[in-house]
């Protein structure tokens, strides 16, 4: 295929291929940025929660009377563990994707000197470390020995397990375990290492602080009472769970069960994400809508071409040319001018990257997306100009010899 | 003479049904997409009270201690408890303010219906009027009964219906949590947008159902809600939020004239240095003034996500934009003969301009149609996300007239170009194609 002729027509035509042009710029532009936006947005929904999400529910009471918190606990705890499929309950402050209970700065000194960041505490009764499932990558379990009575917030000084993410960055490179913190006159030793654990309300500093998690071990009381973490079958858990909501009623009808956050975690994270899906969402929409108006500029431009040049495609068909010539004329008319468009793009697709990064938390645009971006924008011009491209092979050499 | 060129307009247009099918579509998809976000952004960045906002303000002041001290560092975004009560009673303003967001337990006595759930405003006698809230019946509690812990409460419209029904529901008592309170007050239903006076849990949220007297809450122990940022060391054994070093409280004020709003500024500087010569402040007066839009702005209320799906949509449409030159482009071309047959007969240069523009603002009305079509699907879309916001998405009358107005200034600027050009050519070279 010769590519001088092609040239050649196409700067007789210059004004309509630099529009055309100027659009798959625009779009490669558009597409490389929004779909960078989508990825993003999904890979924040992919946190690893560090628990057995789908073997676990949370249950919630308000509006009790703050007084009688170990009677509370003392009821709720005996009477659920009695419900069939029930393998176990147990109190907890908070659970990961629920509504956050424990979030305080900390320091690693005794002074309160050295800021650590702020982190979030899970503090939890006997049996929540095991129902959580959470993995000790070092150090022990926790022992009956560490669940201490809690005056207020938690324990006065208690051993705690702390997220790898959280460790690594209190103490880089070095062994946590033994580490001591602080948060006001709180004092806290590591006592193991965890893989994972994500704190309910994401990381406020930023996606890199979502593991910024400890457990602390401690007795249920009044302080530590009212939000219940329920382990079951993962097939028997909905089940389970809407068993364990009814019998609140009797159990304790002096308090209201906050419905919203007694669901099991599965249904919190999908609550928790769904703004980001939402946004994902419109932008696929988006996406589709700019895709469909750029392929339908290519079908008016090419359709036009093809009725412009009529006679000239009979001239070429009674000369000799096939009609696999015509179509790939077509063809490689609408590649070259996509070509243009993409060289173009991609630096406008970097230009637009860098304006929303100085506005917006967004990261660089990687470079892998533009050789796809490039490939899907080829793929829908040669889509696009196929049906003018079948119509222009079709015309019969005969057209030739009429005169208009 | 334009009824000529419109019926020319129209004939041209017909003869190529699908390049005009294109070019429509390509419009309207731009012009749905972009109006469905700048609707979202236009609902979600109005302006909450038209009419009042320029005279509500939201003072800051300063009293964290030395430590992790800058510079030119904004104060913290709430008030303690000792400063709100300071201020409300210095009564520098023409109405103001605190308050604080909670929850409180609904125990309904009629037909044993079981205990609820509701959002709660523990605020202060001027709150009514400063906020211009409508009654339905009744109406707000006085600054004696903040002084005396009253137990009165305002409930919403639409929790009087479900407590009781058609019947006057002033004077009747209601148990919230362990505690008896007589309804003063019912509001008709009310929720700015933005939820102005606190955003500490979301800017979009709905207006609460029951307000309480911010002292009688304290007294009681209510349920108080939002966030608490302390400062120094506290002692974590019993938190007293009215000497805890913790601001808690949202604080607004009503001043009418710039003298009030400037009397005001100077009576926060003087206020912040009274209290550090009392020991209670330590760091030089730090206080702010904003307005209640600024405000908004400060707290950055609008969602950059949503921001960001505003922009891109308006690429979107620059792409529809340069679609549709392109296409007109090569339309108004190969019609040359045409345009060469006009001109030989005497129309002038400028009468085939008009003529081309009045076939663009044909295809431009088309598309508007199409676009407020699309609009109002994709806004229907958004209200049936989860987010906060969602239900607000609305077109109302003047963004209906914007997104025409939109859609006919786009296409007739994107045809100028093609138009000039195509009526640039020589009629004889048109001619003689022919």
């Amino acid at each position: 295929m010769q590519i001088q002729p092609i040239l050649a027509a196409l700067r007789k035509h210059r004004l309509a291929t630099i529009l055309i042009t100027l659009e798959i710029a625009l779009a490669c532009a558009v597409l490389c940025n929004a779909c960078f936006l989508i990825v993003n947005r999904v890979q924040q929904t992919q946190v690893v929660s560090g628990v057995d999400e789908n073997a676990l529910a949370a249950l919630k009471l308000t509006g009790y009377d703050p007084t009688r918190g170990v009677d509370l606990n003392a009821r709720v705890l005996d009477g659920l563990a009695k419900l069939p499929g029930v393998q176990s309950i147990s109190a907890i402050n908070q659970v990961p994707f629920g509504d956050h209970a424990g979030t305080a700065g900390i320091t690693t000194d005794p002074d309160g000197k050295h800021f650590g960041g702020v982190v979030d505490f899970f503090v939890g009764g006997p049996g929540s470390f095991k129902a959580l499932g959470v993995q000790v990558v070092a150090g022990r379990v926790p022992q009956p020995g560490d669940y201490q009575p809690v005056d207020f917030f938690v324990p006065d000084d208690s051993a705690v397990w702390v997220t790898r993410a959280l460790a690594e960055h209190l103490w880089p490179g070095a062994d946590p375990l033994g580490k001591e913190f602080w948060t006001g006159k709180f004092h806290f030793r590591v006592a193991g290492v965890l893989a994972h654990l994500a704190r309910p309300y994401g990381g406020e500093g930023g996606p890199s602080t979502i593991e910024w998690s400890v457990y602390v071990p401690a007795q249920p009381g009044a302080q530590l009472a009212a939000v219940y973490l329920l382990r079951a079958d993962p097939a028997q858990l909905p089940r389970v769970l809407r068993d364990a909501r009814g019998a609140m009623a009797t159990i304790a009808p002096d308090a209201v069960l906050d419905s919203k956050a007694s669901q099991t975690i599965g249904t919190l994270r999908e609550n928790y994400f769904r703004q980001d899906r939402v946004m994902a969402g419109i932008l696929v929409g988006v996406i589709t809508a700019l895709l469909l108006v750029t392929a339908l500029g290519i079908v008016g431009l090419a359709s036009f071409w093809v009725q412009q040049r009529r006679r000239q495609i009979g001239i070429r068909r009674a000369l000799g040319a096939t009609r696999g010539d015509i179509l790939r004329y077509f063809q490689t008319e609408n590649f070259l001018i996509v070509t243009f468009g993409i060289v173009l793009g991609m630096l406008l697709a970097f230009a637009l990257n860098l304006a929303l990064m100085t506005h917006y938390e967004l990261p660089r645009l990687p470079l892998y997306y533009l050789p796809i971006g490039a490939l899907l924008l080829w793929a829908l011009g040669q889509l696009a100009v196929l049906g003018p491209a079948l119509r222009a092979a079709a015309v019969p050499p005969v057209v030739a010899t009429r005169s208009v | 003479m334009f009824g000529y060129y419109f019926d020319l307009a129209w004939r041209s247009l017909r003869c190529n049904p699908v390049l005009t099918a294109l070019m429509v579509l390509a419009i309207g998809l731009g012009i749905g997409a972009s109006m469905t976000m700048i609707t979202v952004l236009h609902v979600m960045s109005g302006d909450p009270l038209p009419g009042r906002s320029a005279q509500l303000f939201y003072p800051q002041l300063d009293p964290r201690g030395m430590e992790d001290y800058g510079q030119g560092e904004d104060p913290p975004g709430q008030m303690a408890w000792i400063d709100a009560m300071n201020l409300l009673h210095a009564r520098k303003g023409v109405h103001q303010a605190a308050m604080s967001g909670g929850q409180v337990t609904v125990r309904p006595v009629q037909g044993g219906k079981r205990a609820f759930y509701s959002d709660a405003r523990f605020t202060t006698a001027d709150f009514f009027a400063m906020f211009d809230v409508p009654f339905a019946q009744g109406g707000g509690w006085s600054a004696e009964d903040d002084d005396k812990q009253a137990r009165v409460i305002v409930i919403a419209k639409t929790l009087a219906d479900k407590l009781y029904g058609e019947r006057q529901a002033v004077g009747k008592i209601l148990r919230l949590g362990q505690n008896d309170f007589r309804i003063v007050g019912v509001i008709k239903p009310w929720s700015p947008i933005p939820h102005f006076y606190d955003l500490t849990s979301g800017g979009y949220q709905d207006g609460e159902q029951v307000f309480m007297p911010l002292s009688t809450a304290l007294a009681l122990h209510q349920g108080i809600g939002g966030s608490l940022e302390c400062w120094g060391y506290m002692s974590f054994d019993h938190l007293d939020r009215k000497t805890a070093p913790c601001s808690w409280l949202q604080f607004w004020v009503q001043l009418d004239t710039p003298a009030q709003q400037q009397a005001y500024r100077e009576f926060l500087v003087s206020y912040s240095q009274q209290q550090k010569m009392l020991g209670r402040f330590v760091r030089p007066p730090n206080t702010r003034l904003h307005n209640l839009m600024g405000w908004l702005d400060y707290n950055k209320v609008v969602p950059g996500s949503v921001q960001l799906q505003t922009l891109l949509a308006l690429g979107f449409l620059l792409v529809c934009l340069v679609n549709t030159v392109a296409l007109l482009l090569v339309k108004f071309l190969r019609r040359g003969g045409e345009m060469g047959v006009r001109r030989a007969m005497g129309a002038s240069m400028r009468s085939i301009f008009a003529q081309l523009l009045a076939e663009a603002t044909l295809v431009g009305l088309c598309g508007g149609v199409v676009g407020v079509l699309l609009a109002l699907f994709g806004l229907w879309v958004v209200r049936q996300q989860p987010a906060q916001y969602a239900g607000l998405a609305h077109l109302d009358a003047p963004m209906l007239y914007a997104t025409f107005a939109l859609a006919l200034c786009t296409t007739v600027l994107a045809a100028m170009f093609p138009a000039w050009r195509a009526c640039r050519l020589p009629p004889a070279r048109a001619l003689k194609i022919q």
